[in-house]
């Protein structure tokens, strides 16, 4: 291991085989209370419909087996918990466990959608605050909490505006993307029924206008803009962009995805933006849990409150708060329920910690991402020169002169005790090093993530094949992507028992 | 701010750093018209002791001390604390979905193992590494069908749960996919009269829930065969998962939209849930969402990857098969735990103890002069009623006991107003289910 490496060092971790590789027939892990009534006789009661034995295949294991498996299986994970988690984009922040708490609380965590709602007026001021506070936040009229994930807020978003021009005579054909955008953009508006137009960056980075006016047209329902842009950068013009759309009665579209950068200090609202989504488990930091659950609302100016999905929450003149479902003009549902409520509650939590200060975080953010960009310039090229706000974006340009790429300094980067940074995007930059390191990492965290990439781009001069190849230290190396694609294994059926022993036996070599 | 770990002076340093006087000037690209120059209009900060303080308000002003006979798509089960032990981990609730697949073994691995037991459960071939909620399951499995069939007509079940429906026609609005309901009959399952007339083939799917939103269970082979004879397919909808315990598993469909929350996770007023997509190996490639992997890294040991990625939109933009980037990793790490701790004998006598107490709860109602039950087809642990007064008047009453009541079909029914959907789990004990039936049979006896 390299002596450059300061923040990590190797340690035992077990082995571990598939749950249905330790299971026999017998064990169990949850013992059910004594059944108070006669016991049905199922092959009577449920006819054919009767599934004649228990589930084949299914484990059987006792409590301890359970739990020794799951945290075995939890520490081949890298987590924010153990540190730095650059993902540019993603906004990988500290995800405060008093949120945790309160969202596992008894009458929060136990109360059903459907009970009367004189009986969930908790529920619903929780879901009033978080509204309040975001339409605060974002400077718009009117927000919905509905959208289960940021895509979902696309979604509902540009069913909105669908919706909108549906009722001012024609739904109109085209959504315009700029080229920096992220791919969900353009997958969200065909599902909205739209075509996708692409719309240029110029040579800073920012919107193409002259590109722009040429395609902005009576045709058109919108333009999805990223802002600060993939590239970290804020786009100026932004007022402008305004302008010009409104002009033909486009409507602007915000993907809120970067909000880390804007919280407190800007309000799309005021920017002239008509609608937008925000990702609670980015900005609001509701924790991603390795892929979800997220939250997507969106927030929106007075013009598209007729169509908003429901139920929408109201106030009564009594004080009371109800959801009404029945609303003429709305888009419909776009989820069951009343939206990721568990995850509304998190993020509501972890607005009330900060207060107003949560313009700190901000400032912090954007701070970090400019030490790492000082600390990094010259290093490694930095294709967009104007001010990073919440992430920069390098490339690999220099690097690859030695033959190593983004990806295997990203993988390189692993051995040095951090997560990678954004490896595929934005698609603008070719071998893209998008860093985001939040509001969350100590000075000290990003001096020690300068000296990992700048020992890393020693490296790929001076020992190419060792970033090449890397990581080195992990558990287990690089996966062969390819022939998980070729012949997919998606599922473990018993025949395929036979391989543990020779898993475990090359997995032990390795040490 | 204690989660912001920067002191004064380190601030500073980092500003000096960068070559900038304050941190305004970081924000220049701000048009300065555009900057907020107060603080937002938000409440004050608050501890943690404050935080916990406002929920622990808000909780109390909900349903704490009622008993509930709800389901209808939310049900209420027994969960351990081993669930949600694994799933405070930091290394699963704090990472992020397992791109890097070196420092991500644990997500990808229990992925893995999700999208077996979900295979085993619904009895079909591959399952993805989950979806946002049964509803856009469902709604996911009618646009994989009509990816695969090229057709623009589907036919779905009255008794589908009408969220689920609603959300359907949401998506479908758009995409030019026309969407019929199809109705029930006596026994409260499919009217297969009314399916034959309307099946033509131009249509992509049939869809039915089963146990459906009525609780009953629907034969699901015959309808296989009708929809096969027409080149559609047939989509099946679950949200009680905890019936495939007992119930013969949709084998039978071509593709599965279920919901997993009965599986380990809180009703949490409504979210966040688990949503399944299981199908036949041949449509993998219209599948949507994530899919992990088996393979195998440099040195030959088994390692799992984040796989057929070029159907999913970070790769195929405009082309993907849907938008969705996100699965519900956490939540279906709790069902994947929640499923080992209740093992294969545990899920059996689970699903067993459902049946019981749901035909001890109908037996008890029955004996209630002027009710009766309304379908006639087996259920698992939800049944339909009719009464002989309107169900809300009915659940005020109950409300008063600190009961709440079950669901009133008439809101969703027009044609079922004095109909009830009740739920009875394992949790609810028998001197409750006795208690909810002594004071309906009270409100009946009461002068109108």
């Amino acid at each position: 291991m390299s002596n450059h490496i300061k923040k990590a060092v190797r340690h035992i971790v077990q082995n571990e085989g598939l749950i249905f590789e330790k299971s026999s027939p017998g064990k169990r892990a949850f013992d059910l209370p004594p059944l108070d009534v006669p016991a049905a006789d199922a092959p009577k009661t449920l006819g054919e419909s009767y599934r004649r034995e228990g589930v084949a295949g299914f484990p059987e294991v006792s409590e301890i087996e359970v739990l020794r498996h799951f945290t075995r299986l939890s520490t081949w994970n890298y987590a924010i918990d153990l540190g730095m988690y650059p993902l540019g984009s993603c906004t990988m922040k500290y995800n405060p466990r008093v949120n945790e708490y309160v969202a596992r609380l008894s009458g929060i965590a136990t109360e059903h959608p459907y009970q009367p709602q004189e009986l969930s007026q908790g529920c619903l001021k929780i879901l009033q605050l978080l509204e309040k506070c975001l339409l605060e936040i974002t400077g718009m009229d009117v927000v919905t909490l509905q959208p289960a994930a940021g895509a979902q807020g696309e979604l509902t978003g540009l069913l909105l505006i669908r919706a909108y021009h549906q009722a001012h005579g024609n739904p109109r054909k085209k959504v315009l993307i700029p080229d920096s955008a992220h791919g969900t953009n353009p997958a969200t508006a065909v599902i909205a029924g739209y075509e996708v137009q692409n719309i240029k960056s110029d040579a800073a980075g920012q919107i193409d206008m002259a590109h722009l006016r040429e395609h902005v047209t009576s045709d058109v329902a919108a333009l999805m803009l990223t802002n600060p842009s993939t590239l970290g950068i804020f786009e100026q013009q932004i007022p402008e962009i305004g302008e010009i759309l409104h002009a033909q009665g486009v409507l602007l579209y915000m993907d809120g995805a970067n909000m880390n950068a804007l919280t407190g200090v800007t309000r799309p609202g005021d920017l002239g933006v008509d609608v937008m989504h925000l990702n609670l488990h980015k900005t609001f930091s509701t924790p991603h849990g390795g892929g979800g659950p997220g939250a997507g609302p969106v927030a929106m100016k007075k013009i598209l409150e007729p169509y908003l999905p429901v139920p929408v929450l109201v106030e009564k003149e009594s004080g009371k708060l109800t959801l009404d479902f029945h609303r003429k003009e709305s888009i419909g549902k776009v989820k069951a329920f009343n939206g990721n409520f568990g995850v509304l509650v998190r993020a509501l939590a972890y607005i009330l910690a900060y207060g107003p200060g949560i313009r700190q975080a901000t400032e912090d953010a954007v701070l970090n991402a400019n030490y790492i960009r000082k600390g990094l310039e010259g290093v490694y090229d930095l294709p967009y020169t104007r001010p990073s706000m919440h992430e920069v974006v390098f490339s690999d340009a220099i690097q690859k002169k030695n033959g190593v790429n983004t990806t295997d300094i990203a993988k390189r980067l692993i051995d040095y005790g951090f997560h990678p940074y954004t490896t595929a995007f934005p698609l603008i930059v070719p071998g893209a090093l998008m860093i985001e390191p939040t509001e969350s990492e100590s000075k000290e965290e990003c001096d020690l993530f300068i000296d990992a990439m700048k020992c890393i781009a020693a490296e790929a001069q001076a020992t190419p094949e060792l970033v090449k190849t890397a990581p080195h230290n992990t558990r287990i190396r690089r996966l062969d992507e390819v022939a998980a694609a070729r012949k997919p294994v998606l599922r473990w059926k018993p025949a395929e028992k036979r391989s543990k022993a020779a898993d475990l036996s090359s997995a032990q070599a390795s040490f | 701010m204690r989660y912001l770990p920067k002191s004064p002076a380190e601030r500073e340093e980092m500003l000096a750093a960068v070559g900038v006087k304050s941190i305004k000037d970081l924000f220049s690209t701000i048009p300065e018209a555009y900057r907020l120059n107060a603080p937002l209009n938000l409440p004050a900060a608050m501890s943690e002791t404050e935080v916990i303080d406002y929920f622990q308000q808000r909780a109390s002003e909900n349903s704490v001390g009622y008993t509930s006979f709800l389901g209808a798509g939310v049900y209420n089960h027994l969960r351990s604390v081993v669930t949600d032990t694994v799933l405070q981990r930091g290394e699963f609730l704090t990472s992020y979905t397992p791109y890097q697949a070196e420092i991500s073994q644990g997500t990808l691995q229990a992925i893995f193992e999700f999208q077996t037991m979900m295979c085993q459960l619904t009895g079909q071939e591959v399952a993805n590494a989950s979806m946002y909620d049964g509803s856009t399951a469902a709604t996911e499995a009618v646009l994989m069908a009509e990816r695969l069939t090229n057709r623009r007509r589907v036919l779905v079940a009255r008794s589908l749960h009408p969220e689920y429906r609603d959300v359907l026609k949401t998506y479908a609005k758009n995409s030019g996919l026309r969407v019929e309901e199809i109705g029930y009959t006596a026994a409260g399952t499919l009217d297969s009269k009314g399916l034959q007339a309307a099946l033509r083939e131009d249509v992509c799917a049939v869809v039915v829930q089963s146990p459906n939103f009525f609780g009953a269970i629907e034969t699901l082979a015959p309808l296989a065969e009708t929809a096969h004879q027409c080149g559609a397919l047939l989509v099946v909808a679950v949200t009680e998962a905890v019936s495939l315990g007992i119930v013969r598993p949709p084998s039978e469909a071509d593709i599965v939209g279920m919901e997993a929350q009965s599986l380990g996770l809180a009703p949490s007023y409504g979210g966040p849930f688990v949503g399944v997509i299981a199908s036949r190996e041949k449509y993998v490639r219209q599948m949507p969402g994530r899919l992990a992997g088996q393979t195998t890294d440099l040195e030959g040991r088994r390692g799992f990857v984040l796989t057929l990625a070029t159907r999913e939109q970070h790769i195929r933009r405009e082309k993907a098969t849907s938008n969705i980037c996100t699965n519900q990793a956490l939540c279906a790490l709790a069902a994947t735990v929640h499923l080992t701790l209740l093992g294969k004998e545990g899920l059996r006598e689970l699903a067993q103890q459902n049946l019981s107490k749901a035909q001890f709860a109908l037996k008890t109602l029955e004996k209630i002069p002027g009710v009766r039950r309304t379908f006639t087809a087996p259920f698992f642990n939800e049944f339909t009623v009719e009464l002989p007064r309107s169900v809300k008047m009915i659940n005020d009453e109950l409300l008063r006991e600190k009961i709440v009541g079950p669901f009133v079909l008439g809101t969703a029914y027009p044609e079922l107003t004095k109909h009830a959907l009740v739920c009875v789990t394992e949790t609810t004990s028998r001197s409750e289910i006795e208690r909810f039936a002594a004071t309906i049979k009270r409100a009946l006896e009461q002068p109108l």
